[in-house]
């Protein structure tokens, strides 16, 4: 049951066979059993979530339950739920419990879905390993002694271990994709617009967004269609008609289902720095969609190498500003004794803040300063119109990018933790995608052996055009549909 | 050598919304602190702001009024800085690209120490949106500083002009005529008191003939005309000295204290601020189609120019009067009632400036609170007109209607000043004098016209004051004739 897909999940619900209350139970027990271990999550409310469980049971005895209805969820800690602890990975809000629902928080529960807890996650979503938590770093279920990615690290872990049937997570520069492919496991950044930021908690607002993160893409579809939508509290939601993201999954059928998709590779992403092993996976994952049908095309980012240090202008320049209202006065982590007025600001900020967040508040603040900006600020700005105009231009070559998520497989905990920069180039293929605002994908593509032996999860990568999600979930499904590598999970979890 | 001073004005004025700039909370004034803050007025975390469309109609009613440029595309900010009463650590506003640009406004100094009224024009910079902060507490707490945010997210509209002025006069002059201007097209309910219309005035002076501005030093938050007046002043002549005495100015913003009379720069550590603007990525750009100030336009009121022309041309008021009318919304509308309610348009203009304007500044009222309606007004205007009451007893109903005593027609029921009309009763109460009063037939008759007068006056004392004085001179004429 734990390895079904939502689909399954739902029919079951609806058929009787299980309750949400049965199912979210054996979540639950799951969870007190590896979580400890995992430390996937770091907020369980057993009673609301059981009483969700029982309301979404009514609801289905009362015959108007939707696809979700009854199904458990782990929600990335980086949302408000009203009357759950909502910490955001933070020291800052270890004590913060939200008065309000995020819009993603709300669309779930208007689906009848059960929130199983909230999922660990890097500091303010800072962070590709997960180690920036206050409350300590997530296990990669395939090995322990490895980092799940971030910053949606404990949404990954719980997917990975099974311990929730699906989760959410954000991604400002790679933070699903990244776990996805380090956890092996199918996560969905959206186009930036489409699902509400209202309620999530801001890193860089430009270039956040929700996304589900789940075992195979006719889960991410179906959890697409409760999570996007306009919202008008968030005034970058786009206003467009709801689409269902799950139309063309039954198409992916027959022997060339991709027959006529033009799949483009951009030969920056497949250069210097990218692991061979890594390489050697998505290559075979691209031979199999030849197999497919889809006709392979060279493309060309040559403003890619940009990415990164534009990102590092970027986002903490507009973390710098978004963090500032966790100064101490209103809610939050005050300092116990301080002298004055400025003495508790930055006494509350130093003891609140951990220091990669510290760090990149610093970055922005500088980028932002009088004499700097036309020179950082402006300048990353000129080239993120750059990257953009990069794809544009391959997209009229193709229908859809692929290439490797991440450079490597999992890395050992602590092996980056001092080297910022090693761990910044964990999101070197993923970051371009939110600078253009462009849907990207990650879905499992086979295994690679590490250093000590061990099978590691290998994520392939799919760029969409704008809001052509259906056809990178249709794509997605289509190789899902002949191969299983998204239904592999831990043996030592099974 | 003579000197010239130097100024400009920054004034917030905030916007008459029923709710905030970036959220749904309510900006009613002098609420419990902090109920009237919304998860968006205290920047709880994961709030967005979502741009309120009638502070933006607000925003192009001014720059129509003004007849300034309206950007098609303008850009919201943040301006960060750490202040308690800032919950989000910045403010958002427009920096770069304000949402009116280059305007005008035409005002009027009155006569002074400078000599003769004149008018001039006051060019306008820019005014853009913004939040205003909330506020801290002082005292509400033994010992401690408390916050109230219900002011937090108001949306205000910064109006920045050249450095026109030449003088304290014209930018007290400027300052109420954009006061009046703000009111007059419903952005604003110019409550200064409540800190509504608030004004930062930057002075410098020069050598006069000189083109070089000198270095301006700006005084916050003046919050009334009176204190406007002694601030620029006293900050004028501080100038003047100061270099007269071989000193330079430093740049520096200041305050004003009433009590004192003079200004003070702050210290340095409360303005050395970077700012650190930069797009607010929150917000898409602020967009203003033709349409939008169109459909704008439509709702916009007819601006006090056009009703002063409308005034000279319809009702052949004199461009004095009709200035005067149109010098106040409040003013204009009343006036506008008093006609429309049947009553002639220069007998009413002169009651409105004379009787009710006197009574109004002596009671320290303004117009929208008068005690006497507009309608009550013209009514009491209609019995002039028809005869019913002379102006002597229009006078003493003023006065009664002023104290609520009732309605026109009550009133002089009940004071008994309808006044004698019928010709026959009149004739007989003439009659009755001439015959108790022989001497002074005789003397009118040789001649002597003040008799004539004395005769009047004998015959209104007669009737009680009623008797209608026209129609007393017409028939004593008759019968001495």
């Amino acid at each position: 049951m734990i390895n079904s897909s939502l689909k399954t999940l739902s029919q079951m619900l609806a058929s009787k066979q299980i309750s949400s209350v049965e199912l979210t139970q054996t979540f639950l027990t799951r969870i007190q059993q590896h979580n400890p271990a995992i430390n996937a999550y770091i907020a369980l409310d057993t009673d609301k979530t059981l009483a969700q469980a029982r309301a979404a049971d009514a609801r289905i005895a009362a015959g108007n339950a939707e696809a979700l209805t009854g199904i458990p969820f782990a929600q990335k800690d980086i949302f408000c739920a009203k009357g759950w602890k909502t910490t955001c990975g933070s020291k800052m809000l270890a004590n913060f419990v939200a008065p309000y629902d995020a819009h993603v928080i709300s669309q779930f529960d208007a689906a009848g879905a059960v929130n199983l807890g909230k999922t660990n996650m890097d500091e303010f979503a800072m962070g590709s390993s997960n180690e920036t938590s206050y409350f300590g770093g997530v296990k990669n279920p395939w090995d322990f002694d490895r980092v799940p990615g971030g910053s949606s690290g404990g949404s990954a872990a719980a997917v990975a271990a099974r311990l929730c049937a699906a989760a959410t997570g954000t991604d400002t520069g790679g933070s699903i994709r990244q776990p996805a492919s380090l956890c092996g496991f199918t996560g969905l950044k959206p186009t930036y617009g489409l699902v509400s930021r209202y309620g999530m908690i801001a890193f860089a607002s430009s270039l956040d967004q929700a996304g589900p993160m789940a075992k195979s893409a006719e889960d991410c579809a179906l959890m697409m269609n409760v999570m996007a939508g306009f919202d008008e509290r968030d005034s970058t939601s786009l206003n467009r008609p709801k689409e269902d993201y799950t139309r063309g999954l039954a198409n992916m059928v027959g022997a060339q289902p991709l027959e006529g998709l033009r799949v483009g590779l951009p030969k920056e992403y497949f250069a210097d720095g990218l692991d061979a092993d890594v390489a050697k996976v998505v290559q075979a994952a691209i031979a199999e969609y030849r197999k497919l049908g889809a006709e392979i095309v060279d493309i060309s980012l040559p403003n890619s190498q940009l990415s990164i240090p534009v990102y590092y202008v970027l986002a903490p320049a507009e973390a710098s500003s978004n963090l500032s209202r966790y100064d101490g006065v209103r809610y939050g982590h005050r300092a116990a004794e301080y002298d004055d007025l400025l003495d508790m600001y930055m006494k509350s900020r130093a003891e609140g803040f951990g220091a990669e967040v510290k760090r990149r508040i610093l970055i922005g603040t500088y980028v932002l300063s009088a004499g700097y900006y036309d020179a950082y600020y402006l300048k990353a700005q000129q080239i993120r119109r750059l990257i953009a105009q990069d794809f544009t231009e391959a997209f009229k070559q193709c229908d859809v990018i692929m290439g490797p998520t991440a450079p490597s497989t999992a890395f050992k905990a602590g092996e980056k933790a001092d080297d910022p920069v090693a761990m910044y180039l964990q999101d070197v293929y993923t970051i371009a995608t939110n600078l253009a605002g462009l849907p990207g994908m990650s879905i499992p593509a086979g295994f690679a052996p590490s250093t000590d032996g061990k099978a590691l999860p290998v994520g392939l990568q799919l760029v969409g055009n704008y809001f052509d999600e259906a056809r990178m979930l249709d794509v997605a499904h289509a190789y899902q549909q002949v191969t299983d590598w998204h239904l592999q999970m831990p043996e030592s979890l099974k | 050598m003579e000197w010239e001073v130097v100024i400009g004005l920054e004034t917030h004025t905030q916007l008459k919304t029923n709710t905030k700039i970036f959220s749904g909370a309510s900006t009613t004034y002098g609420a419990e602190p902090n109920t009237q803050a919304c998860e968006v007025s205290i920047a709880l975390p994961g709030v967005l702001p979502v741009l309120n469309k009638e502070a933006v109609e607000c925003a192009i009613k001014f720059g129509l009024a003004v007849d300034a440029d309206i950007a098609p595309r303008s850009v919201f900010a943040r301006k960060n800085y750490f202040y308690p009463d800032l919950p989000k650590g910045y403010q958002i506003s427009q920096y770069e690209l304000p949402v009116v640009g280059k305007g005008k406004l035409t005002i009027q100094v009155p006569a002074g120490k400078h000599g003769e009224a004149y008018e001039k024009t006051i060019h306008i910079t820019r005014a853009h949106l913004e939040e205003d902060a909330g506020k801290s507490v002082h005292g509400a707490v033994e010992g401690m500083s408390g916050i109230d945010l219900n002011r937090a997210g108001t949306p205000l509209l910064e109006i920045v002009t050249e450095p026109d002025m030449r003088s304290a006069a014209e930018a007290v002059a400027y300052a109420k005529k954009l006061h009046e201007l703000v009111q007059w097209i419903g952005i604003c309910d110019g409550n200064m008191q409540e800190g509504s219309f608030r004004c930062d005035v930057n002075v410098s002076v020069r050598p006069k003939g000189t083109e070089k501005l000198g270095t301006r030093r700006e005084i916050k938050n003046l919050n009334s005309f009176k204190f406007m007046q002694q601030a620029i002043e006293y900050e004028t002549q501080w100038q003047i000295d100061t270099l007269e005495d071989g000193g330079k100015i430093q740049q520096a913003t200041v305050l004003f204290n009433p009590d004192t009379g003079e200004t003070r720069a702050m210290r340095s550590k409360e303005e050395a601020n970077d700012y650190r603007y930069f797009p607010d990525p929150d917000l898409l750009p602020l967009v203003v189609s033709d349409e939008d100030k169109a459909r704008v336009r439509t709702h916009m009121p007819e601006l006090p120019e056009a009703m002063k022309a409308r005034f000279e041309a319809a009702h052949g008021l004199s461009s004095y009067d009709a200035a005067t009318l149109t010098a106040s919304r409040g003013t204009a509308d009343y006036f506008t009632a008093v006609v429309q309610a049947g009553a002639e348009a220069k007998p009413a203009a002169n009651w409105v400036m004379g009787a009710l304007s006197a009574k109004l500044n002596a009671e320290e009222k303004v117009i929208t609170d008068s005690p006497v309606s507009a309608a009550q007004l013209a009514q009491l205007l209609k019995r002039i007109q028809d005869n019913t009451i002379s102006n002597n007893a229009a006078k003493q109903v003023f006065e009664a209607l002023w104290a609520g005593e009732g309605d026109v027609d009550t009133i002089i029921a009940a004071k008994g000043l309808k006044q004698e009309s019928d010709t026959g009763a009149i004739e007989a109460i003439i009659d009755e004098v001439l015959n108790a009063n022989p001497a002074m037939v005789e003397e009118f008759k040789a001649g002597k016209e003040k008799a004539f007068n004395a005769l009047v006056g004998q015959a209104m004392k007669a009737s009680k004051g009623k008797a209608n004085p026209a129609q007393v001179n017409e028939i004593l004429k008759k019968k001495l004739g």
